[in-house]
């Protein structure tokens, strides 16, 4: 699962899809903690998840704020037409 | 009274203080009376001193002021002490008065000029750097006083500094002293290493207890100082600035560059005498030094056509004379010397300010003439210091003060008949150029127009110092035209008498006879050449060699071109070959390198997210294969 999202963050042009693809990664490794926890009948992992889900939640909020944004500017949501830093 | 000592060097300092600080905005009538009048109150305190040094002596005839420690770290202690026996007290005085009056002088003088304020402030800052360089208890405070001259003879060549020439002179002084000043503070290094201590006194006390007669330590500790004196005072082979430095003011170059700062090697090595005693051959280079330098100058005087130059070459002759006397272990003569000196070249300087203020600021003496009837002041004060300096008989302070120098190089204890010999020589040589520069500028023809006639302000300190150059030496006369001796027995309560050790060689009257027939001979050549017949002076110059000898003698012996081709064209040289700088060439390759790299990683930057992105996951799979597989 957090293959796949690493790919998909790759692969997508769209600026939504690669935020979707980020949540995939996150919520990999939130499960990844849970299943752990469960494993080794520990609670920190569960308490780990709830961590990374307020984290996902943060993110998420800024990085939308982000492609209304950047939509706004350019009219797009490619990121690679988005590369005014290049050096 | 003598602790009023402290406000000799103080009241000139407050003064330079104002001046610098509040100067541009005072009127000129105050910075007159400021400037001046610190030098007045100074001279008359050092005055109130002087009498009751006189009145009555300190214990041992000597007076310490300790004011304050200066540093204190690890048994090294310099205070700031002032002391005063009777060789400082006499030039003391001598300094605060001429000072007075060379800055009462300067008032009209200066009048027309915008740096009016900076002038006093300059010479008010040289006048408390001399007396705080003759002062000094130890040797420490001595080259505080001795740099600050040096710095206050730098700005006041450079005065004029809007024409780049006399940037050049202030520059070049300033250089040339520097190398005489390094060797003065080795030999201070030397000094405090071995004996411990900074302290003149003390340190002459532990010369003589540690160091036997003629041990190479009193040598070298003797040679290094003599080179620090050698480059404030003129003298061969570091005698190349001071010419140059005429292109100060008149009046400073009366005041530093002719009557005080110039003799602050002779007063070094009056001081550390005690070194120069227990080692002949550093008092044997004072004395071959200050002959050559006498003689050197002297045919340099002879060629020049600035009236200031050859009162300049003048001025190095007769310090020449002050070494001379202090090698051959005359010490009082020398200082007798100073005084008088001090008095008829100041005389000198301020006729030939008037002279060349008076003829639009004509230099050249082939162009003057005929000025006896239009300055009639100037004239007869000029010929009185002429006379002074040449050594006019009986009459005259230079007469019996040169006399004594000249009479005890034969008789003193390291005197000699050649040395004897010489010195008269040289007293021809300053008749010839002293009598040639008055036939030339007051006798003759007039050939430029007077346009300016001095003021009282500028006539009365000349008058002053005129009769000073007079009765300035009748303090010291010998043995058959009055036999006084108030002054050597003054200053051998602080140097050691001349010991007579040759005294059936030769009679002081005899000695004097012959200096007076010297005199006579060079006043006839004047004469002659340059009054009565022109012609055979220019018939004199005309065959090759007599040119070639003119040319080589006005050009200072070629000292400049030797010490261009020997100093200055190499280092010139090498600037040239390492124009692109070797050393910086590593700094460039590093500087090479950080730039190719930068290009390179430049190329990584292409501002595209999912490039960024790879690249972080590819470098977390290396990083963890790493990991985990190694």
């Amino acid at each position: 699962m957090f293959a796949l999202g690493t790919i998909g963050l790759l692969v997508r042009r769209n600026l939504l899809f690669i935020l979707m693809s980020l949540e995939v990664m996150l919520n990999a490794a939130g499960l990844a903690f849970v299943v752990a926890g469960s494993r080794w009948a520990q609670p920190d992992g569960q308490v780990v998840f709830i961590f990374i889900l307020a984290m996902a939640a943060t993110e998420v909020s800024v990085g939308l704020a982000l492609v209304l944004q950047l939509y706004h500017h350019y009219r797009t949501l490619d990121v690679d037409a988005v590369s005014r830093m290049k050096g | 009274m003598l602790d009023l000592l402290w406000l000799v060097p103080a009241l000139p300092f407050v003064g330079f203080l104002v001046l610098a600080i509040f100067g541009p905005r005072l009127p000129r009538r105050a910075v007159a009376l400021i400037g001046p009048g610190a030098i007045l109150v100074s001279a008359i305190v050092s005055l109130i001193v002087a009498g009751s040094f006189l009145g009555s002596p300190p214990v041992g005839n000597a007076y310490t002021q300790n004011l304050w420690t200066w540093i204190d770290v690890g048994g090294f202690q310099p205070h700031i002490a002032l002391y005063l026996d009777s060789l400082s007290l006499v030039m003391m005085v001598v300094v605060t008065c001429v000072s007075f009056l060379i800055h009462w002088y300067s008032t009209e003088f200066m009048a027309e000029d915008k740096g009016y304020s900076r002038f006093f402030a300059y010479m008010n800052l040289f006048v408390a750097s001399m007396i705080v360089l003759l002062l000094g208890d130890n040797l420490l405070l001595l080259y505080l006083g001795w740099e600050g001259v040096g710095l206050c003879s730098y700005l006041l060549i450079g005065f004029w500094y809007t024409d780049p020439a006399n940037g050049r002179a202030a520059r070049k002084a300033f250089y040339v002293t520097r190398v005489g000043d390094t060797a003065m503070s080795l030999g201070l290094f030397l000094l405090f290493t071995h004996l411990g201590t900074l302290d003149i006194q003390g340190l002459m006390q532990r010369a003589q207890a540690q160091w036997p007669a003629g041990s190479t330590m009193a040598t070298a500790a003797a040679l290094l100082l003599l080179g620090g004196a050698v480059g404030k005072s003129a003298q061969l082979p570091l005698q190349v600035w001071l010419p140059d430095a005429m292109a100060g003011p008149t009046p400073t170059s009366a005041l530093i560059h002719a009557a005080t700062m110039v003799t602050a090697g002779v007063y070094l090595i009056a001081r550390t005498h005690v070194l120069y005693t227990l080692s002949p051959t550093g008092q044997l280079a004072v004395a071959v030094v200050g002959t050559t330098t006498l003689l050197v100058a002297g045919f340099s005087a002879m060629t020049q056509h600035d009236i200031k130059r050859v009162l300049a070459y003048s001025t190095v002759s007769q310090i020449g004379y002050m070494f001379l006397a202090l090698g051959v272990g005359a010490w009082g003569a020398a200082i007798f010397h100073f005084m008088t000196h001090a008095f008829f070249k100041a005389l000198l300087f301020l006729g030939a300010g008037m002279v060349i203020e008076s003829l639009h600021h004509e230099h050249d003496i082939f162009k003057m003439g005929g000025l006896r009837k239009e300055l009639p002041v100037t004239f007869w004060t000029f010929l009185i210091a002429g006379c002074s300096l040449a050594g006019l008989p009986l009459i005259t302070a230079g007469f019996y003060s040169k006399g004594l120098i000249i009479w005890s190089t034969r008789v003193a204890e390291h005197g000699s008949a050649a040395l004897w010999l010489l010195a008269v020589i040289g007293v021809l040589l300053t008749s010839i150029y002293t009598f040639r520069l008055i036939f030339l500028v007051f006798f003759g023809e007039a050939k430029t127009h007077v346009a300016k006639k001095p003021g009282w302000a500028m006539q009365t300190p000349c008058v002053i110092l005129a009769i000073l150059s007079i009765i300035g030496g009748y303090v010291n006369t010998p043995e058959g035209l009055g036999n006084v001796h108030i002054f050597s027995n003054f200053m051998e309560k602080a140097l050691p008498a001349t010991v007579e050790a040759h005294a059936a060689a030769m009679g002081e009257l005899a000695s004097e006879s012959i200096v007076t027939l010297a005199f006579i001979i060079g006043l006839a050549i004047a004469y002659y050449l340059f009054l009565a017949r022109r012609e055979s002076a220019e018939a004199l110059t005309r065959p090759a060699i007599s040119r070639a000898l003119h040319r080589f003698w006005f050009s200072d012996w070629g000292m400049d071109w030797l010490y261009d081709k020997l100093f200055v064209q190499p280092i010139l040289w090498f600037a040239r070959v390492n124009k692109s700088d070797v050393i910086d060439a590593f700094y460039g390759v590093l500087a090479y390198f950080a730039r190719t790299f930068w290009r390179v990683m430049q190329a990584t930057e292409t501002g595209r997210v999912r490039w960024y992105a790879a690249g972080i996951v590819a470098g977390s799979v290396i990083f963890l294969a790493l990991v985990l597989f190694l």
